[in-house]
């Protein structure tokens, strides 16, 4: 058992170091307008890397998940928030996964 | 001072989050105590790590009696992403911010969190963030409990639907913004592309999940920094009227 939470620490310390490091290290604003523009591009570019393709297999079956993620991508285009955006794409999973 | 209100800010900011960590780390903690580990480990890995992908992966290699160098490396590598949410969100700290607190708030740095955090239009505070922390941390950590302790009564017909909720999330945070600046929609396009590039084209199929992000991330933002620099004020200029 020691040999398990052993690695568990490590996984823990090896995260912990990724995330902490750059908050720590970069206390001042970085001046340069060329790393400022590409750090305000990152958060879309993560996020939209992080969703597509991977939200096609996130239900186990790919046809309820591209009806849920259209479900999603609407709802969103209305302007609905986080928590109606989430529960009408699992609605329309659910429902299309009972025919499907 | 800490904010009680800022705190109660990023607590309500959370909630969905912890909602849709449920399911998912139910399932690591069927997996986990399915892989022989004991139901208070895998709560431990919950809350010491983290994770998604990357306690998965350590845990499977765990499972399988791995070596540490292998394990440690490819938490590295799964992980390695957070790095540039890291310095992304330190941008948007203020400078007097103290150290003792940065410590803290770089815990918490998970996809999810990190994408409401810096989709805020104000300054990012450690009360702020602790609240923003806190209940997506309860959340992962009770699933994990549930899906140890009671080892799969979820119908999956219904784990599967929740399945799709942290992705549409992240379509309700980036969707509003690409519909009102075609910069920031190209660089959603730019970097979906790269990541089916590296997902679907056999030669490179040696790049894991954590790194398809990274790269795809890096060649998105660069083209489009090079492309549309931001002005004084932090925005991208040309495109906004799209």
């Amino acid at each position: 058992m020691s040999y398990a939470v052993t690695g568990v620490i490590l996984m823990a310390v090896v995260t912990y170091i990724i995330r902490v490091l750059p908050i720590t290290v970069f206390k001042k604003q970085i001046e340069s307008r060329y790393i400022r523009s590409f750090l305000y591009y990152v958060p879309y570019a993560v996020i939209a890397s992080l969703t597509f393709p991977g939200i096609f297999y996130a239900t186990g079956n790919v046809m309820t998940a591209v009806l849920g993620t259209a479900a999603a991508i609407l709802l969103a285009l209305f302007r609905q928030g986080l928590v109606v955006v989430a529960i009408g794409a699992i609605l329309v999973v659910y429902i299309s996964g009972l025919f499907l | 001072m800490l904010s009680w209100k800022q705190f109660r800010h990023g607590v309500i900011k959370g909630f969905p989050v912890c909602l849709g960590y449920i399911p998912v780390s139910f399932t690591f903690g069927i997996m986990a105590v399915q892989s022989g580990l004991p139901v208070w480990l895998a709560i431990f890995i919950s809350i010491s790590n983290l994770t998604s992908a990357g306690q998965f992966a350590g845990t499977k290699l765990l499972a399988a009696g791995a070596g540490f160098l292998e394990v440690g490396l490819t938490t590295l590598v799964i992980n390695l992403r957070y790095m540039l949410m890291s310095l992304a969100l330190s941008q948007r700290v203020d400078t007097k911010v103290s150290m003792g607190h940065r410590l803290l708030m770089g815990y918490g740095i998970t996809d999810e969190i990190f994408a409401i955090a810096i989709t805020e239009t104000e300054e990012i505070t450690p009360a702020y963030m602790y609240g923003l922390i806190i209940t997506p941390v309860f959340g992962w950590t009770l699933g994990t409990a549930l899906g140890a302790l009671t080892n799969g009564i979820l119908p999956a017909s219904l784990s599967n639907a929740m399945g799709i909720a942290l992705y549409a999330m992240f379509i309700a945070i980036i969707i509003p913004p690409a519909k009102q600046s075609m910069p920031v929609l190209a660089t959603i396009v730019i970097a979906i592309v790269v990541t089916c590039i590296l997902r679907y084209i056999p030669i490179f199929s040696f790049i894991s999940s954590g790194f398809q992000v990274i790269l795809a991330t890096i060649v998105a933002a660069v083209i489009m920094a090079a492309l549309v620099p931001i002005t004084e004020d932090g925005t991208a200029e040309r495109g906004q009227q799209a």
